[in-house]
């Protein structure tokens, strides 16, 4: 039986967030509507981040996400004409996004499901997430750390940089 | 818990001394917290409207407000409740929702900037690992509601102001964050409370102006204050993205953009100018939170002069500027402070954690890095001159080509 505590109330808020804010994106006809239901969802992912004691990576799910990816996302629909109001709910490739969204929630309850529950799981309910809070330190020397992350970091950074080359060839005019 | 000693400093143990639960004796004093954190910038915009229309009137050669109370110190509070008792109209065809939660939004993004501002060495809201990213992940926060406003508002010249102001935001960012790093570099800390404790021996500004230079100007356009103040540019697009509001709605967004100036320039202080650091702050914290305020309006009033005396500067003007001299020199700047700081700490003269509250320790390192900006600002004017050379030549041989052309017979052009 689960006990009610604060913590608890905390994450059903925040889950409520992100799942309403999730299905909100899914049924708005309105794209606008349906790009601010997404930085909801992005809040409540962000409000999940602290209580999973990882501050930093709150912060830059409201920074990069909240502040950059969404604002991108309206400024593109708001210059779009026509796209405040769409008619249809399904476009001709429903099936496709649907069986995508199928295997995507199955390879995630699988991920979910086997820790706990599996041939190999713990088996308790109350699995013990990290109590200690990794600093930001820690973080920054892991992403340079010859030992750890140091090769996705940069792999990311070339992507990064190659992307935004690529931006500003395809924006120039001649 | 710690020992009650008095009901200010030590609130929940008192409580708890005096028969209320832990658990309530514990909310309680983070609520009050929150509230003095949240209210006190709320009653602060009063004083801060009062004295920029004060300033605003003594550069154009008027008294200003000068009939409610002293010195007309209440003409806000008389203004706000005219503001209140204002019709709150919402246009024909708004998003009514998103309409009405633009305005809190906007003021939600300032306000909640102050819950990570160290007042005194004891006194801050919550000492966060991540302030320095805090903050600008609530600031950007402020850009979506100035996005909501102008969208909701069913209206074009809204939508416009709004594009034309979240162009700016977006592109001032850049700058503002390469700046802000040099701090965290320097402290190496991104919680501001640390950030303070590490300018104890040097402030910030001597080490690093260039950041301070690009951080003042950055934020400047961030707040949307002269000579960036395109957020209202009433002569081009009536008011902006706050057109259809009425009432209190505009009086929040209004207050929202006091308010913002002013946080900036707090910031400008917590980052550059020392924080709370001063004589006796660490004795006597209150003095801190005094030191702080002070040296706030130092940096703010020149602000407002500042406001009440420059042109406003074009949009394609104001983005060159960014995008091709703050944006690079940021850059530059980072990569030189970061290279300078190595060096320091290689040759074994920067200040150590035990030291880093002492002057004479801090004097090497400040010494070179501050020769470091001096060269950095050499080479920019230098660059600058030649760019403006190379422009002035190529705008004298189209003079001198137009002239040629029309000189002899304008005949040639019937």
């Amino acid at each position: 039986m689960l006990e009610i505590n604060l913590p608890l109330i905390v994450f059903a808020i925040f889950a409520v967030l992100a799942i309403g804010g999730a299905l909100g994106v899914v049924g708005s006809r309105n794209l606008i509507h349906g790009a601010l239901y997404l930085i909801v969802s992005l809040f409540g992912g962000a409000g999940l981040f602290v209580m999973l004691s990882a501050p930093f990576l709150a912060a830059v799910q409201v920074l990069v996400y909240i502040g950059a990816i969404a604002i991108l996302i309206i400024f593109a629909v708001m210059l779009t004409r026509g796209m405040a109001q769409t008619k249809e709910v399904v476009n001709r490739q429903w099936w496709l996004s649907a069986i995508l969204a199928l295997v995507l929630l199955a390879v995630i309850g699988i991920a979910v499901v086997m820790p706990v529950w599996g041939p190999n799981g713990s088996n308790v309910v109350n699995l013990q997430v990290a109590e200690t809070t990794a600093g930001v330190a820690e973080l920054g020397i892991a992403l340079v750390d010859g030992n750890q992350y140091v090769l996705p970091f940069e792999i990311a950074s070339l992507l990064l940089t190659a992307a935004m080359i690529g931006a500003i060839v395809v924006a120039r005019d001649d | 818990m710690e020992t009650c000693i008095n009901i200010i400093s030590t609130f929940a143990s008192c409580m708890v001394q005096s028969g209320t639960q832990p658990g309530l004796a514990l909310f309680l004093q983070f609520l009050v917290g929150v509230i003095l954190v949240a209210s006190f910038p709320l009653v602060l915009v009063i004083i801060l409207i009062w004295g920029e229309r004060k300033i605003a009137a003594r550069v154009q050669d008027r008294l200003g407000p000068n009939r409610v109370g002293p010195w007309g110190l209440f003409q806000n509070i008389a203004d706000a409740l005219k503001l209140i008792t204002k019709e709150d109209i919402t246009p024909a065809g708004a998003d009514r929702v998103i309409f009405n939660a633009a305005p809190i939004i906007a003021m939600l993004a300032v306000i909640l900037m102050w819950a990570v501002i160290p007042f005194s060495p004891v006194n801050v809201g919550v000492d966060l690992d991540l302030g320095v990213l805090y903050i600008i992940a609530v600031g950007s926060v402020g850009t979506l509601a100035i996005m909501m406003a102008g969208w909701a508002s069913n209206n074009k010249y809204a939508l416009l102001g709004a594009f034309r102001v979240t162009a700016q935001l977006v592109s001032y960012e850049v700058p503002m964050v390469m700046a802000l790093l040099v701090p965290v570099l320097l402290a190496s800390s991104m919680s501001l409370q640390q950030i303070s404790y590490a300018q104890l021996g040097m402030w910030f500004i001597v080490v690093a102006p260039v950041a301070a230079f690009i951080f003042y100007v950055a934020n400047l356009a961030e707040t949307g204050r002269a000579p960036f103040d395109l957020i209202e540019a009433e002569s081009e697009l009536v008011a902006g993205y706050n057109i259809e509001y009425s009432g209190m709605k505009f009086g929040l967004f209004m207050a929202t953009e006091f308010l913002h100036a002013f946080t900036a320039n707090l910031l400008f202080t917590v980052l550059f100018l020392g924080s709370w650091s001063g004589p006796w702050a660490t004795e006597v914290p209150f003095l801190g939170f005094v030191w702080l305020m002070l040296k706030t309006f130092v940096v703010y009033i020149p602000s407002l002069v500042l406001r009440a005396t420059v042109p406003r500067v074009r949009i394609d003007q104001m983005m060159a500027f960014n995008w091709k001299f703050l944006v690079p020199l940021s850059i530059l700047n980072l990569v030189v402070m970061a290279t300078l700081v190595k060096v320091c700490q290689v040759a074994g003269i920067a200040p150590d954690a035990a030291s880093a509250s002492d002057f004479a320790a801090n004097l090497p390192q400040a010494i070179i890095l501050l020769l470091g900006n001096v060269a950095m600002v050499l080479v920019t004017l230098q660059v600058l001159r030649n760019a403006g050379r190379r422009e002035r030549l190529k705008m004298e041989a189209l003079m001198a080509d137009t002239d040629r052309d029309a000189l002899p017979a304008p005949a040639a052009h019937s």
